[in-house]
């Protein structure tokens, strides 16, 4: 049984009591990854140094460690992982597939094509002050994304959840086609450097990067906490969502858009991470149950966690060489996908 | 009283419906039959703010449904669909709560009034025992008797309980003989003890006979007859609607109309 055993009879106040319990707890676990990841590495730095008032940070050299080198790198990591889990949630509720993932429409393929070709084909390094590959891949991400949305609206009214998810996978393996092509007119440097971004990489060294994905990923934060409800009436079936009140394609639109907002952003920074759209939200929802309202949050934080404590791994691990963390969550996810995929399939049991 | 005013529907494939009328008065139970195709599910939908007619309308207590706000159509009148398949692992309380949504505020969790209002429709539909269990863990009668909790928890209480409308689509299809006779049972309580007014679409004429004061015979989209149900079940309206020869009778035992299909009609 799960951190919040369902009794029968249990009152709403000890409901509402054990949910913030909850919530709180995965927020602190959260916090103390985020605190604790900078300072494991080559360099050992004490936590209570790097907070030691008396020193000025000029001379403090273990604050400079872990605030310039360190923290970075952690904060993209808990937002990336943060974002890929709860753009995870959002979309297996909207497409009422509990094995959909952020990548399943397509996204990823969008955003590695685009980083593909500005790697190739040698374009600019920067773009009105924006490095070029991550903003190529957010371009296409979100053309990915525009082209299947597209798709699945033009038949008839409303959003067909079903051509959503065939566009998707169908756009997910014309893109890969596409990335095969570009990548045999690729040189063997440009071929390495684009194979490393695919497999996910968390290398960010300074605050500017994280500075360009926020006001992102904040739109998407903010779409993502009026959805829950109607995330939870969405999986009874779009008919008895609207006849309890709910404007069904706005919320499957909101939804949508705002997770594929969340994974484009995410994608940019930190490359197609794989796996932690799909594992968190499926660990929280055996810990607390299914009601979106707690997994969402819940997932946001772990997925923060997951994702620091992976790239804490990589960088480690064997240092002083440093694995791509998407090499590490696939490592963990792939056996944790398929034991999902054996015990409890698509549907019910 | 819910009415359907000479409402017409159609999809992209064609007519569904045209002109047809119904009307729900306040604690009635009406029927809605018709074969596969003749737009009966289309007609619930319509009844219940889902679509939206093309021409005609649909009038709760002579107010057109679509000038009710969501929230609002939604603590007056509810939906139970044919089945509720649930992807995740929700318990069957969460299930029941759920038709508490449309009362709270943004943000809002349930409160103990809420939480008491869907303990007392799972009472009222015998599964306050199952509260804790998951959903998809239930047997097909179960989940049908959950849902229609569900949809109970949805009613505004406080006030009188005329004015409430539940319509179910296919209520008893997918369900064993005990199970059928427990939902039957339910259905009949709610409309004689608590007033609510219930339309039901079915293919199951025996079901139709035993539970509804009112029938509508739909026929390719439109009303073949309509009126008390021993008036439409009749050996001619059957012919004429399912191309079947049946025998209508009285159940000595139980004084009930029982419709007996012998034979298909060899068409002309």
């Amino acid at each position: 049984m799960g951190l919040l055993p369902v009794v029968a009879g249990v009152t709403a106040g000890a409901r509402r009591r054990r949910v913030w319990a909850v919530q709180i707890g995965f927020l602190l676990l959260a916090v103390l990854a985020v605190l604790c990841a900078p300072l494991v590495g080559p360099t050992a730095i004490s936590l209570r140094q790097v907070f030691d008032p008396t020193i000025a940070f000029a001379d403090n050299v273990d604050a400079q460690i872990f605030f310039i080198a360190r923290l970075p790198r952690t904060l993209a990591g808990a937002l990336v992982g943060g974002a890929l889990a709860a753009a995870g949630v959002v979309l297996q509720a909207l497409l009422r597939n509990p094995l959909a993932t952020p990548f399943t429409l397509g996204v990823s393929a969008g955003a590695s094509l685009g980083a593909m070709l500005v790697i190739t084909f040698g374009l600019p390094l920067t773009l009105a002050g924006i490095p070029a590959v991550p903003l190529a891949s957010f371009v296409g991400a979100l053309a990915a994304v525009g082209v299947v949305y597209g798709l699945a609206t033009m038949r008839r009214q409303g959003l067909s959840t079903n051509v959503l998810l065939l566009a998707g996978v169908t756009l997910n393996s014309l893109f890969s086609a596409i990335i095969l092509f570009v990548q045999y007119l690729a040189d063997f440097t440009q071929s390495f450097q684009a194979i490393r971004w695919v497999m996910g990489n968390l290398d960010v060294s300074s605050y500017q990067p994280l500075l360009w994905a926020l006001p992102m990923l904040l739109v998407a934060a903010g779409a993502f906490a009026g959805l829950p409800r109607a995330l939870n009436l969405l999986t009874l079936g779009t008919d008895s969502a609207a006849a309890r009140g709910i404007d069904v394609l706005r919320t499957q639109r909101l939804a949508f858009v705002s997770a594929s907002l969340a994974t484009g952003a995410a994608v940019a920074l930190g490359g197609p991470i794989g796996f932690i759209g799909i594992i968190v939200p499926h660990l929280v929802r055996l810990l607390i149950g299914a009601d979106h309202r707690f997994v969402l949050p819940a997932s946001a934080c772990l997925g923060a966690t997951f994702l620091v404590v992976c790239d804490t791994a990589a960088r480690t691990l064997l240092s002083p060489m440093e694995l791509p963390v998407g090499v590490i969550t696939a490592m963990l996810g792939g056996p944790f996908f398929l034991w999902l995929l054996v015990t409890r399939g698509g549907g019910p049991r | 009283m819910l009415r359907a005013k000479a409402v017409s529907f159609a999809y992209d494939e064609g007519t569904v419906l045209d002109g047809v009328s119904v009307e729900a008065s306040e604690g009635g139970l009406v029927g809605v039959l018709g074969p596969n195709g003749s737009g009966k599910t289309t007609l619930l939908k319509l009844l219940a703010g889902l679509l939206t007619p093309a021409r005609g309308e649909v009038t709760l207590d002579g107010r057109r449904l679509d000038t009710f706000a969501r929230g609002a159509l939604a603590r007056r009148l509810a939906v139970v669909p044919q089945e509720t398949e649930l992807v995740f692992d929700y318990t069957v309380l969460d299930v029941t709560l759920m038709g508490r949504y449309p009362h709270l505020r943004p943000f809002e969790l349930e409160g103990p009034n809420d939480l008491d209002i869907a303990r007392r429709a799972l009472d009222a539909t015998g599964t306050a025992h199952l509260e804790a269990r998951p959903f998809r863990a239930l047997s097909g009668g179960e989940r049908q008797r959950v849902a229609i909790a569900s949809a109970l928890a949805q009613f505004d209480t406080g006030i009188s309980n005329l004015g409430r409308v539940l319509l179910l689509d296919e209520p008893t299809a997918s369900l064993d003989l005990a199970a059928q006779l427990e939902t039957m049972a339910l259905i009949a309580r709610l409309s004689e003890e608590q007033r609510t007014t219930v339309v039901l679409c079915t293919h199951d004429l025996n079901l139709a006979a035993r539970l509804c004061d009112q029938l509508v015979l739909l026929r390719k989209g439109t009303v073949a007859a309509a009126g008390r149900t021993d008036q439409v079940l009749t050996r001619d309206t059957i012919a004429a609607v399912y191309n079947v020869d049946a025998d209508v009778h009285r159940h000595e035992a139980t004084d009930q109309l029982t419709v007996l299909p012998l034979r298909r009609k060899e068409s002309p």
